[in-house]
């Protein structure tokens, strides 16, 4: 399989350093607290955000900050081929949450809500690639969406590498390729890296590239998100009467 | 914008899987010519002075490749539809489109139009993809005939219905004929222009090329479709395999199925349908009556111009009888034949064996880089026709039929060597269609020989690319300051280490020292090239170095594996200059058992750079009292011992008929031919590399259990041992092969008082019997599987010439990596990439060994040329209507017809009228003179008058004849022993 052709295109006609098409929607559940699409290219994640509440289970509550609780689930129909649905508990959905969750409490500013829970739940519904990036992107606009206090912006993307090329935005063909993967989540104002992952090993040399372009990647997707922030808020104000049409 | 594509598909478990792509349409893609002002100029790479822009459709792309690669042919645009399909139909030929899409000069530019806004198209409904795509090639050309109204631009296709509908689009299209004969002032064009392979293109006839009327008739049976065939295999009526040519009867053919459990024989080109050596085809069994044995005769010897050439074109019927008839030339020469494969047919002959034709080919092995051979002379009384000839041409190697080619330069070509490429093979032609590429030399000239053999054993002569020599560091090089003062390399200057190679050796990669330490102990030191310092894992030169794999040795030249500056001057341990080297250094006891050993990367100074002659007088002249000298009789006496041990434990002595040439240095044609001539320093000197690789072998293969390059020799089955035994039996020696020891101590036992030379040639065809010896990946074998049958070693490997084989520079890597020197690759851990490795130097291996044969046959024939000598020879095989006879002094093995030839064509001829079956042994024997005897290998003529046992003594007369398509071969003729010329007489 030739990832990258010589003209410089990849399979589904990007350049390289290219993201896919990228979509939003804000609060397309009502009834959640805080809610948003998010998609990249074929990716499509929805994520809700309860609270901060009452901590359901006191004796997790902490008294000095509030907990996340991180909810990961794919649906049956996500991937091309119907397979049995996994079981909550298996590692890959409990090892996504938890990177989720982590990445969450790093930019929730958790200490404005002692003994409270925040509940987010990620639900992915179609899987293409970079499905990590694009679940820590739709919580991120979820809680935005539920207006809880960040610490900062986040976004993240995946980069790979493959035929000596460092890709940004992987979709699940080139995630085929077996070629080193990295996920990368930013608070791109504070210029900090919260989240890294890998799934294989990569030498170093290539790892310098390909997470500069995972870091330009999230600035690019925390840009789109802003401003699509930006749009809902002007939306809801001139819907309330707060702003001029 | 953003188009989605969805579709379902099966997957190889038989699961349906739903695919959702996203495909991206864009306006940053350009057109590359300066005409167009929207193009970005940097990509831009069409001439704006051209007189057009060609695009081509996929099946031009794909079938005319050598038309395209021609040097008129510039400004022309892939499209990316077209590029993408050659890439999923021909991995070949899309990486030739790639090279011309590269290079400079020939202005290929790719457009790709399947990404672009303006010319990617949706497939309609009821559209076949080969529509859809050929509305895509319409539409991206008429896209450019917008962009650029001033230039013309012209679609090639050979395909009726898409030029029509182009027409109508107002694109101007053409043929490739029809382009080709437009371009006057390019003759040579149309040949290469190649006939369309599966006769979709019906329509072609308009175009000149010489129509075929319905009424021809059918020669060889239709392929069955692919689904029957694949139906079949399963089934278990059919049976897959690749078929095998006889390389010394090109009408018979072997595929070796693990369905039957043996090779099923393919006789006669109507059994074999159509397929050629190396083809993937399935076969179907005959019923057990019609079961045959390979044929028990000699291929005669025929001037094949009649009965060969009534058939070109017009006469179908005689192809049937002149398959049989006509006999290309089984006559040939084959002085020197690779061990595993016996001079003629195979063991058994005559034995039934399971007998079977084919009926499909599963792929086809045809050579993208053609086929070297001559055109067969013209006929007279044909007329060249309007436009050019129909002319057969006849392959160098005798396993490939001819090929039928359309040539306009015929009366240019006829005394040339040419290359051919085949397009097809229907079935209602004799041979296959092929055009031609380009032309080598004329005939019988040197060099043009010399690329003939290098292009039939694909050797890559090219020149090294840039970036390879790129990765040499500059000459003068010299050993540094910082060399030396590695922690990691020992300065052993001072050692008086010294190496022994063949005369006129420039890449001397091994070099010897021994020096007696305090304890009474003997240092021996061997010391190797440092190769891998200066080629380095991932780059250019070393994949480079991994495809060729080895140097490629000729009689007058040699191909390197490396760029000359590494081979030559900066890794060769010339002498009285500092070089880095991969030691190893044994501590023995005087009487050579090992008591330690160690490697290490190392700084040496070779005292001098000796030939084997000058090394072997220096140990025979007991007067010297030199250092070096010293220490070479110290090493001999070692030597001595390792190699009677070797002998105790098993090891085979072989013999291989090598000859040595003396050329003349003004012509370069060789002045004199000689047995190539062992000295006891050659063998010093071989022993000391034995036990190198073997050490390696053992320390590599500790440490990286799984991923150590060894090399295997395996026990060969007994029945390939069969000519040796009947033969022996024949000469009254019993041969005991069970194992390698008892083989080695009864070749021994073989000797003739009256025939010094018996025990050699005895020695020759136990060569012959052996297996290939093979690298392999140690993670794909057992352990017990290692072994090295001929040495007699449970390990072996190759790791003391890494100048000029790859396998040594893999085992070089390894060593270092044992010892913590450097890290271990990525890829030469990975076993699948290893096995491919070792496949691939085998591969390039043994195709450098037939081209270094190839090159000594040439000599042989260019030495015998103007004249004819007579020499003694040794009956090696007895056959119905002739022997196989060896020549001792020139290394020359070939058959000695003991029927004429007026007798055999009229046994050829009545065998194939009388029954349409060929090579049945039955009718053959009718006509036969002569009586062989299979048990006693004799053969008696009928009056009883003249008998010739195998071994025996003979003496024949050598010249040189041409034969059919021009190959120049040595005619063997059996004389009177009295004519031997008196030295010859003296020696016996």
């Amino acid at each position: 399989m030739e990832f990258v052709s010589p003209e410089g295109l990849r399979l589904d006609g990007r350049r390289p350093k290219e993201l896919r098409a990228l979509r939003c929607q804000l609060g397309p559940l009502p009834q959640a607290d805080g809610s948003a699409l998010f998609e990249m290219g074929n990716t499509k994640v929805i994520a809700t955000v309860y609270g901060p509440k009452v901590a359901d289970n006191r004796s997790q509550a902490l008294h000095d900050r509030a907990i996340v609780k991180c909810d990961y689930a794919e649906a049956a129909f996500s991937t091309g081929n119907r397979r049995q649905r996994r079981g909550r508990g298996d590692r890959k959905t409990t090892e996504l949450a938890s990177t989720i969750r982590s990445a969450l409490e790093h930019t929730i500013l958790l200490d404005l809500f002692p003994r409270a829970q925040i509940g987010v739940s990620v639900q992915v519904l179609q899987v293409d690639g970079s499905v990590l990036g694009a679940c820590i992107n739709a919580a991120m606009l979820a809680l935005a969406n539920a207006g809880i206090p960040l610490r900062d912006m986040i976004a993240a993307t995946t980069a790979g590498y493959l035929e000596s090329t460092p890709l940004l935005d992987l979709n699940f063909l080139e995630t085929t390729g077996a070629g080193p993967e990295v996920t990368l989540a930013l608070h791109p104002n504070l210029d900090k890296v919260v989240v890294l992952t890998e799934d294989s090993t990569i030498a170093a040399e290539p790892f310098e590239a390909v997470t500069e372009l995972a870091q330009q990647g999230c600035k690019a997707v925390a840009q789109f998100m802003r401003a699509q922030l930006l749009q809902h808020v002007q939306t809801i104000a001139t819907v309330r009467g707060l702003a001029a049409l | 914008m953003l188009q989605h594509k969805k579709f379902i598909k099966l997957t190889k478990k038989g699961k349906t899987v739903q695919v959702n792509k996203e495909h991206y349409l864009r306006d940053d893609i350009w057109s590359g010519t300066p005409l167009d002002p929207q193009s970005d100029p940097a990509s831009n790479k069409l001439d704006a002075d051209a007189k057009q822009y060609l695009v081509v459709d996929t099946n031009v792309a794909l079938s005319q490749m050598d038309f395209l690669e021609h040097a008129a042919i510039t400004n022309v645009i892939i499209l990316g539809t077209v590029l993408e399909e050659v890439r999923h139909r021909n991995a070949s030929a899309y990486q030739r489109l790639r090279a011309l899409i590269e290079s400079p000069t020939k202005r290929f530019f790719v457009f790709v139009n399947d990404h672009h806004r303006e010319t990617y198209i949706k497939t309609d409904v009821s559209e076949s993809p080969n529509d859809r795509n050929d509305r895509a090639i319409r539409v991206a050309t008429a896209w450019y005939m917008r962009r650029a109204p001033s230039m013309p631009i012209i679609m090639l296709s050979n395909d009726v219905d898409n030029r029509q509908k182009a027409a109508v689009d107002g694109i101007k299209a053409l043929s490739v004929h029809a382009y080709a004969r437009s371009l006057t002032d390019e003759p040579d064009l149309a040949d290469l222009v190649a006939g369309e392979a599966n006769g979709e293109e019906g329509m072609e006839v308009d175009d000149g090329v010489a129509g075929r009327g319905a009424k021809r008739k059918r020669i060889y049976e239709d392929h069955r479709p692919m689904s029957s065939i694949t139906a079949g295999i399963k089934a278990g009526t059919l049976h897959q395999g690749s078929l095998r040519v006889n390389r010394f009867n090109p009408y018979e053919g072997y595929v070796g199925s693990e369905s039957v459990g043996q090779d099923i024989l393919l006789a006669g080109r109507t059994a074999m349908n159509r397929a050629m050596e190396g083809d993937i085809v399935a076969v179907e069994l005959l019923p057990e009556d019609q079961w045959v044995g390979a044929s028990a005769r000699l291929r005669g010897p025929e001037d094949a111009t009649d009965a060969a050439m009534a058939d070109c074109d017009e006469d179908a019927d005689s192809a049937e009888a002149g398959d049989m008839a006509r006999d290309q030339d089984g006559a040939g020469i084959a002085p020197q034949v690779a061990p595993g494969e016996h001079y003629g047919d195979v063991v058994n002959s005559g034995e039934k064996r399971p007998t079977g034709k084919v009926v499909g080919i599963i792929r086809r092995n045809w050579r993208t880089r053609g086929y070297a051979g001559s055109l067969m002379p013209d006929q007279p009384g044909r007329t060249a026709r309007r436009g050019g000839a129909n002319m057969l041409f006849c392959s160098i190697e005798r396993k490939f039929p001819f090929i039928r080619i359309h040539t306009r330069q015929a009366s240019t070509l006829a005394d040339k060597r040419i290359v051919v490429a085949i397009d097809g093979w229907e079935p209602d032609s004799a041979y296959p269609a092929g055009h031609y590429v380009r032309t080598l030399g004329p005939i019988g000239d040197r060099d043009t020989e010399t690329e003939v053999l290098l292009l039939e054993n694909d050797i890559n002569t090219s020149p090294f690319t840039p970036a390879v020599h790129a990765c040499v560091p500059p000459l003068p090089w010299s050993v540094t300051q910082g060399d030396i003062d590695d922690p990691n390399r020992e300065d052993l200057r001072h050692l008086p280490i010294c190496s022994v190679d063949p005369p006129g050796c420039k890449d001397i990669d091994d070099a010897l020292h021994i020096r007696e330490l305090p304890n009474g102990n003997l240092e021996l030191g061997v010391h190797i090239a440092d190769v891998t310092h200066f080629l380095h894992p991932g780059t250019a030169m070393d994949a480079e170095a991994a495809f060729r794999s080895t140097t490629t040795y000729l009689v007058q030249r040699r191909i390197d594996m490396l760029p000359k500056p590494l081979t030559e001057d900066i890794c060769s341990l010339r002498a009285d200059v500092e070089r880095l080297a991969f030691s190893v250094l044994w501590e023995m006891t005087p009487d050579a058992c090992t008591v330690g050993v160690r490697f290490t990367k190392s700084v040496i100074r070779s005292r001098a750079a000796l030939t084997y002659a000058e090394a072997q007088s220096r140990i025979d002249d007991e007067r010297l009292h030199d250092e070096l000298s010293v220490n070479l009789r110290k090493m001999n006496v070692v030597a001595r011992i390792l190699r009677r041990r070797r002998a105790e434990a098993g090891a085979l002595q072989l013999a291989s008929p090598e000859v040595k040439f003396e050329i003349d240095t003004e012509t370069h044609d060789p002045l004199d031919v000689g047995m190539y001539q062992v000295r006891e320093a050659n063998q010093m000197v071989e022993e000391m590399m034995l036990l190198a690789n073997i050490t390696v072998a053992q320390h590599t293969l500790a440490a990286f259990a799984a991923c150590t390059l060894l090399r295997r020799h395996a026990v060969p089955p007994p029945r390939q041992f069969e000519p040796l035994l009947r033969a022996a039996s024949a000469a009254g020696f019993t041969i005991d092969i069970s194992t390698s020891k008892e083989l080695a101590e009864s070749l021994d036992k073989a000797v003739k008082s009256d025939d010094a030379y018996f025990n050699k040639l005895v020695r020759i065809m136990a060569t012959r019997c052996m297996t290939q010896a093979v690298y392999i990946g140690s993670g794909d074998f057992a352990p017990p599987e290692y072994h090295h049958y001929g040495l007699a070693a449970p390990l072996y490997t190759h790791f003391t010439s890494p100048i000029r084989r790859y396998a040594d520079v893999v085992v070089h890597r390894l060593l270092a990596a044992a010892l913590g020197l450097n890290r271990l690759p990525e890829d030469a851990r990975d076993r699948e990439k290893l096995a491919a490795l070792a496949d691939n130097i085998n591969l390039r291996h043994r195709n450098a060994q037939m081209a270094g044969r190839a090159s000594v046959e040439l000599h042989t024939l260019i030495f015998f040329k103007d004249r004819t000598v007579i020499a003694d020879a040794r009956i090696t095989k007895v056959k119905a209507n002739g022997l196989v006879v060896f020549v001792p002094k020139y290394g020359i093995e070939g058959p000695v017809y003991l029927t004429s030839k007026a007798k055999e064509q009229q046994r050829q001829n009545v065998g194939a009228s009388a029954s349409g079956q060929k090579g049945v042994a039955g009718s053959e024997e009718a006509a036969d003179e002569y009586m062989l005897d299979e048990e006693k290998q004799t053969v008696v003529s009928k009056d009883g008058n003249r008998r010739f046992t195998v071994f025996d003594k003979a003496a024949v007369q050598i010249s040189v004849v041409e034969g059919t398509g021009r190959r120049r071969q040595l005619l063997l003729q059996l004389v009177e022993r009295s004519l031997l010329p008196a030295s010859e007489q003296a020696q016996v």
